[in-house]
Order: structure tokens, then C-alpha cells, then sequence
């Protein structure tokens, strides 16, 4: 029977995947915004694509480390204390973004404009680079000592392989918010996004092969092949549905591909959870670092409850905002942007 | 190093709880209003909804940030504590995260975004989503808060001596919890409410939109006066549930040294705190104590230095009284600002029944100041509840000092103190600009409302999204 503490690693594997799928390609937007949106009405509908959306997908961070503190709190305290000054970057830069998306279309002033256009292309450029090498230094290891506690520095924190994890998570957001953008604008916004899909794919290809490949190798013979021929599909089809502009699949092999890296690291993690430099023995694993099997055994109803309830919603969402943004809405869908009226009054 | 920790965690929480409040107490506030239009068909209605949805969106952007901070900042500053506690701590997190926050979220970005989208039932309902999810997280993060207060439904693991949940109902229903987030969410509708009121009497003053938000006004104080009022005896219950289990914490707020019975209250003093046993005070009210912290005017409160001896003999060798000086005076801050405020607002219903609320120019201009009256009281709310659990950080379980990070210099501490209050400084200046110019925009235009953008920029671009 799997035991519970290895379902809840599964669980807060399948919160980080979602997280990354979800939020990232609205990093990916936050980012290109301005570079397919050449003036103030363009950079306008790429932002307002996610708009109704980016707030519920941060939620899928915050469940991830929630649960890993009700699930894992050995783990959750060593990696939260360990990545000290890499989680208040994220959070500088989470906040800077958040706020910006609600902020920045508010007032007509240029420089208020200027100054959240840009916190929302740092912000969210920074946090898949940081949490990608934070999530990355898990597997490639953190001088922690034998009561769990970090040893070492600022410095440490910055393994090669944690940094390519970072980049890595960093161009697939980029290329997932491109293809999203491919999916939900229209006319030249459409085309730019199409060129910058173009252009960013294999990049992104590069570094995702790569970072597979040195999964695999620090993983050893257990890792499965299966996500290694998937991720090879995910970089062999990205490139024709991206320039045949088949929007809907492109997008879906983005997501595809972003699964596949998050799920790699944990898959070449288990059964540890934070590997430690400085011996193994003082690794955290899932079974010394989890809670004891009430809580879970709570934990598990509570998320079998919950969980396919906000798929649903959350779902639903989407469904409801599946429209194209912009020019190229149909006379028979006069829909006018909702949030305009509430938000700026003409009176 | 503790101190510092401690010092971060009070400036992010106390500003996060600026916000809280509003988002629970406005986001009702709002549902209310949209209710009322989707019974009534009267636009105006509509257009009040609308107004003080954006002052809500506004003010949740900068309260679902700062949150972020909260709940990385335990296993950043305090992963001694996260470890020992997660088993118990860790599960009403989870559970906020899965059932609440995803909720509030999702449901915000159909609201905002879903006015001519949804069907008009559809959209009310999300609404109404959106307050239950904020009121629902409040629950479950009070839950765990009530815990480190109050610790039930856990036993102590004979092997790593660590607490491990054995009873989960016991957390949702422990008297600390109960009390305590009515308490808060009274206190979140009383919050609600001063922002709608102060929004509505500026108006008002300026004979702008009179119709409109007199009905704003006076919905606010039909709020505003049951809640503050249930706020003020929930409140003084929870007192006495707190005196039962955490009576240090009372005797503290009362600068109460010997035991006494009955006891007088005090209202006001002259010196005291923790090392002025003998503070000249200044109006005694006799036996009011006692019945506050016992419901009996006959009760018993037990000093802090009997107190301070009988944990001594239990926890050994240490210093177990909070900072008698901040807990004397949040308890009477909050207290006498409350009742303040259930008077102003009764003189305001007592002119809205003699329809006369927008003719009192007084009124409006202190409803205008009032608005800070809550955010006082909030703060020194929870100044109370968490400096009367020192030196504790889990009551009986965990003392402050052992719960922090030892892997963090305090350099890195001071970095992030230094981080967030900057940030902190420029997101509340941000945050006060646009509240303040959205608040004074006005409502929405009719033809604004029925379609937006229109004429106004090609292609039906957002005017909102615009450049």
C-alpha cells in the first residue's frame, strides 16, 4: 500500500507542477507583455489575458508550501530557513508583480505606468528563475548538518545544476507564455507573439534536454525513462506546432514540457526531499522529515475533499474566459471587457 | 536575534492586518449592496457595487502579497518553531490554502472580470464566494492561531517529544478559537464599515451623488452598530476565556500584581509596567474586574506574581510576565476607542432616523477621521493577544526564543526586516494614492457601467488596461 507520506509527496509534486503550469505561462505574459505589446492599448490586451487568472494560479504556490509545512515540516523548515535570501527575493518579487497587475493600469500617469510595467517584467522573470534554482538545489544538494540545520551561505544556494533548473523554468515560462499569448490574442499582437514563440522555442529546448539529461544523471538508472522520451516529444513537437501556429496544441506541449521538468526533479528526488552536501546520511526524506500519520491521514481528506472542488472552479474559470482578447472579437461577441467600468469611471 | 524576528513578524503581520479587514468587511459589504441591486433593479445600486468593488480590489492586491510574507516567514525566520509545531500548526495552513484561498481567488477574477460575462444570478453568487473565502481563511489561520494560545487536541510524542494533532475537531473547537474569530470578524464588518462611511460622508459634505450614498451611509451604520456592538461583548468574552487559560495574559492587561477578589478596574493609570508594581491609579471602578474576567462581579483574578511563582514551580527558572505596559494599554486602547466609536455611530443612526445624516456637517467630517478608529483597535487587538502570550510562542509548549531559525544570522534578519518595511512603505503610499483618488472619483457613469470603453478607445480596449 503507498504510504501516506509518499502520497503527500506526490500531492505537493502535483501543487508545484501546477503551480508552474499555471503560473507560468502568466510569468511568461508578464514578461513578454513588452515586447508584443509595442504601445499602451497592445501591452493592455496581452496583460488583460491574464487577468481574471494569474491571482488563482499564485494560490497554487502558496497550497504547495502550505502543505509541505502540514505534510513535511522537517522539510519545509530546512528549505524555507536554508533559501533565506532567495525566498525574499521571490517574495520581493511576487509582491512587486502582484501588486503592479492591479496597480498599473489605475492612473493615467506615465511614470506610475512606467514603474509597474517594469516590477511586472522583473518580478516575474525573478520568481521561475529563483524558485527553479531553489527547487533544483533540493536534488543537487545543501550543506545541512545532522539536526537538518543549513551550515552554509548565500553563496551556496547558487549549485550549476539549481541555476540551470532555474534557467530552465525560467525559458519554459517564457515559451508557455508565448504560446499562450498565440492562443488568446488576435491580429498583430497575435503574429508578434507567434515570432516570439518562434524564436524562444529552442532555447528553451536546449536548455530543457539539457537539464533532463543531468536530471538523469545525478538520479542514477531509476530514473524512468518514460519522462525522457516525453520530454523529447515535448522539444521534437514545439517547434512544428509553434510554426504551423497551431495555438491550442503548441500550448498544450509547453504545459507538457513544463510538467515534465518540474516532475523530473522530484522524481530524481524521492524517496529524499533535501539532499544534504555535506553527508547523506543527513538527508531529509519523506519519512524522517513527515508528519505523523493523523495529521496526514486529515491532510488526505481534506484535499480529496477540496481538491477536485477547485479543479473544478478553477477550470470553469478558464472556460468562461476562453475568448480571444482584443480587435478581433466577433460582431456576435460584443462582450465589452468587464473590469473597465468598475475600475475606471468616466463620471 | 529573537527580537528582531519578533520585530519582523509584528511589522508584517500588523500591516497585513490592515488589510484583512477591509477585504473581509468590504467584500461583505459589497455582496450586500449587489444584492440589494439584483433585487431592487435600481442602478444606482449598481453603480455603488461597482464603485466599492475597486476600492475592495485595491486593498485585497496589497493584502494577498503582504499574506505571501506570512506564510514563508515561519519557516524562514521561525523553523525551529515550523518543525517542532507542523504536525498540528501546519494542517489549518494547508487547509487555508485549499479551501479558502483558492476560493477568494478565483472567484475575485470572475467577479472582476465577469460583470457582462456571467449571468447576472451567476455573478452575485461569486461575489458572495469571494466574502465567504475571506471570512473562511480568517477562520482557519485564527484556528491556528487559538492553538499556539490555547494548545488542545494534540499529544506529545513520547519518542521525539514533539506535539502530534490527535484531534482536529478539538482545534475548531477550542473556546479560544470560537470567541476569537467571531471577535475578529465582527471586528473585520466594523472595519468594512468605517471605510464605507467615511468613503460615503465625503460625498456627502460635497453634496456629490447625495442619493446614492446616503444609501451607502446608511447601510454602513446598519452594519456598523450590531457589529460593533457584539464586537464589544464578544470581546469581553473572550476575555474571560483567555483568563481561564491563559490568566497571566489578563492579570497583565490589568496590571493586577496581587490577587485580588473582588477586583476593581482600572481605567486609568499613571506609570506602571513591568517594573512599577505600584502604578498610581487614577479611577478605580470597583468589582468591574472581576466581572469581566470572571462574568462575576464576585470573581477571583489572580496576580502575576503568584503567577509568576506557580510557573516558575512549573516551566522552572524564568521570567513568564508580558510587557505589562503594552498590554495595559492596547486592552484599554481598544476598548475605550470601540466605545467611542458605538457612540458616534449611534449618534449617526439617531440622525439617519431623523434624516438628517447628510445635513450634519460635524458628522461627516468626523466620520471622515473616524475611519482610523478600527485600524487602532485591530492592532491593538492582537498586540494584546500575542504580547500577552510571551515569553511563550506555543502557551506551556515552546517559548519564543526556541523557535527561531538558528541557521539565520541576523544580518540576514536585518536584510529582510530592512526589505519588507521598504517595500512595505512604498506599496501602503501606493495603495493610499489610489484608494484616495478612486474614492474620490465618483461613481461610475450609467453609460459607463452599461459600456465601458465605448468611444473611448479604438477597438474597445480596455480604458482600464490602457496606457
Amino acid at each position: 500500500m503507498l504510504a501516506l507520506h509518499t502520497l503527500w509527496f506526490v500531492v505537493i509534486v502535483f501543487f508545484w507542477t501546477g503551480f508552474f503550469v499555471l503560473e507560468g505561462f502568466d510569468f511568461g505574459v508578464g514578461v513578454l507583455h513588452v515586447v508584443v505589446g509595442r504601445n499602451s492599448e497592445e501591452r493592455a490586451e496581452a496583460l488583460e489575458s491574464i487577468g481574471p487568472f494569474w491571482d488563482g494560479n499564485e494560490v497554487w504556490l502558496i497550497v504547495a508550501g502550505a502543505a509541505t509545512f502540514a505534510a513535511f515540516p522537517g522539510w519545509y523548515a530546512t528549505m524555507f530557513s536554508s533559501l533565506y535570501l532567495a525566498l525574499l527575493l521571490v517574495l520581493a518579487a511576487l509582491m512587486a508583480r502582484g501588486v503592479a497587475l492591479e496597480f498599473r493600469s489605475k492612473l493615467d500617469d506615465p511614470r506610475w505606468r512606467r514603474a509597474w510595467t517594469w516590477a511586472t517584467v522583473g518580478g516575474s522573470a525573478l520568481v521561475p528563475l529563483l524558485v527553479g534554482v531553489g527547487l533544483g538545489d533540493l536534488l543537487a544538494g545543501l550543506p545541512v548538518n545532522q539536526s537538518h540545520n543549513f551550515t552554509g551561505n548565500f553563496f551556496d544556494l547558487l549549485t550549476p545544476y539549481g541555476l540551470w533548473t532555474g534557467l530552465t523554468l525560467l525559458m519554459l515560462s517564457l515559451l508557455h507564455g508565448a504560446t499562450f499569448l498565440l492562443l488568446k490574442t488576435t491580429g498583430e499582437l497575435r503574429e508578434r507573439s507567434a515570432t516570439a514563440a518562434r524564436r524562444l522555442v529552442w532555447p528553451a529546448a536546449i536548455a530543457m534536454l539539457a537539464f533532463v539529461i543531468w536530471t538523469r544523471a545525478i538520479a542514477g538508472p531509476h530514473f524512468p525513462s518514460p519522462l525522457i522520451a516525453l520530454a523529447a516529444i515535448a522539444v521534437l513537437a514545439a517547434p512544428y506546432l509553434i510554426s504551423t501556429q497551431q495555438a491550442g496544441w503548441a500550448f498544450a506541449t509547453s504545459a507538457a514540457g513544463m510538467a515534465t521538468a518540474v516532475v523530473s526533479i522530484f522524481v530524481a528526488l524521492y524517496p529524499n526531499v533535501l539532499v544534504s552536501s555535506t553527508n547523506a546520511a543527513y538527508n531529509l526524506t519523506v519519512s524522517n522529515s513527515s508528519s505523523a500519520k493523523y495529521a496526514l491521514t486529515v491532510m488526505t481528506v481534506v484535499a480529496v475533499l477540496f481538491l477536485p472542488l477547485v479543479l473544478l472552479y478553477q477550470g470553469w474559470s478558464y472556460h468562461v474566459f476562453r475568448a480571444r482578447i482584443g480587435h478581433g472579437k466577433t460582431p456576435a461577441d460584443p462582450t465589452p471587457p468587464a473590469a473597465a467600468a468598475t475600475t475606471e469611471p468616466t463620471g | 536575534m529573537t527580537d528582531l524576528a519578533r520585530w519582523q513578524f509584528a511589522t508584517t503581520s500588523i500591516y497585513h492586518f490592515l488589510f484583512v479587514p477591509v477585504t473581509i468587511g468590504l467584500s461583505f459589504l459589497t455582496a450586500l449592496l449587489q444584492t440589494s441591486w439584483h433585487r431592487s433593479g435600481n442602478p444606482e445600486l449598481r453603480r455603488l457595487t461597482r464603485f466599492f468593488g475597486v476600492l475592495l480590489v485595491i486593498n485585497v492586491a496589497v493584502g494577498v502579497v503582504t499574506g505571501l510574507v506570512q506564510e514563508f516567514e515561519f519557516g524562514m525566520n521561525w523553523s525551529a518553531y515550523s518543525r517542532f509545531v507542523g504536525d498540528v500548526f501546519g494542517a489549518p495552513l494547508a487547509m487555508e490554502g485549499l479551501a479558502a484561498f483558492f476560493l477568494e481567488s478565483t472567484f475575485l477574477g470572475l467577479w472582476i472580470f465577469g460583470w457582462d460575462r456571467l449571468p447576472k444570478r451567476t455573478h452575485l453568487a461569486c461575489i458572495w464566494l469571494v466574502a465567504a473565502g475571506s471570512m473562511l481563511s480568517a477562520a482557519f489561520i485564527l484556528a491556528a492561531n487559538s492553538w499556539m494560545q490555547h494548545p488542545v487536541g494534540y499529544a506529545i510524542n513520547p519518542t521525539t517529544h514533539q506535539p502530534e494533532l490527535n484531534n482536529v475537531l478539538a482545534l475548531f473547537t477550542n473556546p479560544t478559537f470560537l470567541w476569537g474569530y467571531v471577535h475578529v470578524l465582527l471586528a473585520s464588518l466594523v472595519t468594512g464599515c468605517a471605510v464605507m462611511l467615511a468613503v460615503s460622508a465625503w460625498y456627502l459634505r460635497r453634496k456629490v451623488e447625495v442619493e446614492a450614498f446616503k444609501r451607502a451611509a446608511h447601510l454602513a451604520l446598519i452594519v456598523l452598530i450590531p457589529s460593533l456592538g457584539l464586537a464589544l461583548f464578544v470581546g469581553s468574552e473572550l476575555g474571560v476565556v483567555e483568563d481561564k487559560y491563559q490568566p497571566i495574559k489578563i492579570a497583565a492587561a490589568e496590571a493586577q500584581w496581587n490577587t485580588c477578589q473582588p477586583c476593581s478596574f482600572s481605567a486609568f493609570q499613571i506609570g506602571g509596567g513591568k517594573h512599577d508594581m505600584t502604578p498610581t491609579k487614577v479611577i478605580a471602578i470597583p468589582d468591574l474586574l472581576s466581572f469581566l474576567a470572571t462574568n462575576s462581579f464576585k470573581g477571583k483574578v489572580v496576580g502575576l506574581t503568584p503567577l509568576q511563582q506557580q510557573y516558575t514551580k512549573q516551566y522552572g527558572p524564568g521570567d513568564y510576565i508580558p510587557n505589562v505596559f503594552i498590554q495595559y494599554w492596547s486592552m484599554r486602547i481598544m476598548a475605550y476607542l470601540a466605545a467611542a466609536l458605538f457612540a458616534f455611530a449611534l449618534w449617526g443612526a439617531w440622525l439617519m432616523r431623523r434624516g438628517k445624516l447628510a445635513l450634519s456637517r460635524w458628522f461627516l467630517v468626523l466620520a471622515g477621521w473616524a475611519v482610523v478608529v478600527p485600524f487602532l483597535m485591530n492592532t491593538a487587538g492582537w498586540m494584546l493577544t500575542e504580547n500577552g502570550r510571551q515569553p511563550w510562542i506555543v502557551q506551556g509548549l515552546m517559548k519564543t526564543t526556541e523557535g527561531v531559525s538558528s541557521s539565520v544570522s541576523t544580518t540576514e534578519i536585518w536584510i529582510s526586516l530592512i526589505t519588507f518595511v521598504l517595500i512595505y512603505i512604498v506599496l501602503g503610499v501606493a495603495d493610499l494614492v489610489l484608494m484616495m483618488r478612486y474614492a474620490r472619483r465618483g461613481l461610475p457613469d450609467e453609460q459607463a457601467v452599461s459600456a465601458p470603453g465605448e468611444g473611448e478607445l479604438p477597438g474597445g480596449a480596455l480604458p482600464e488596461m490602457a496606457y
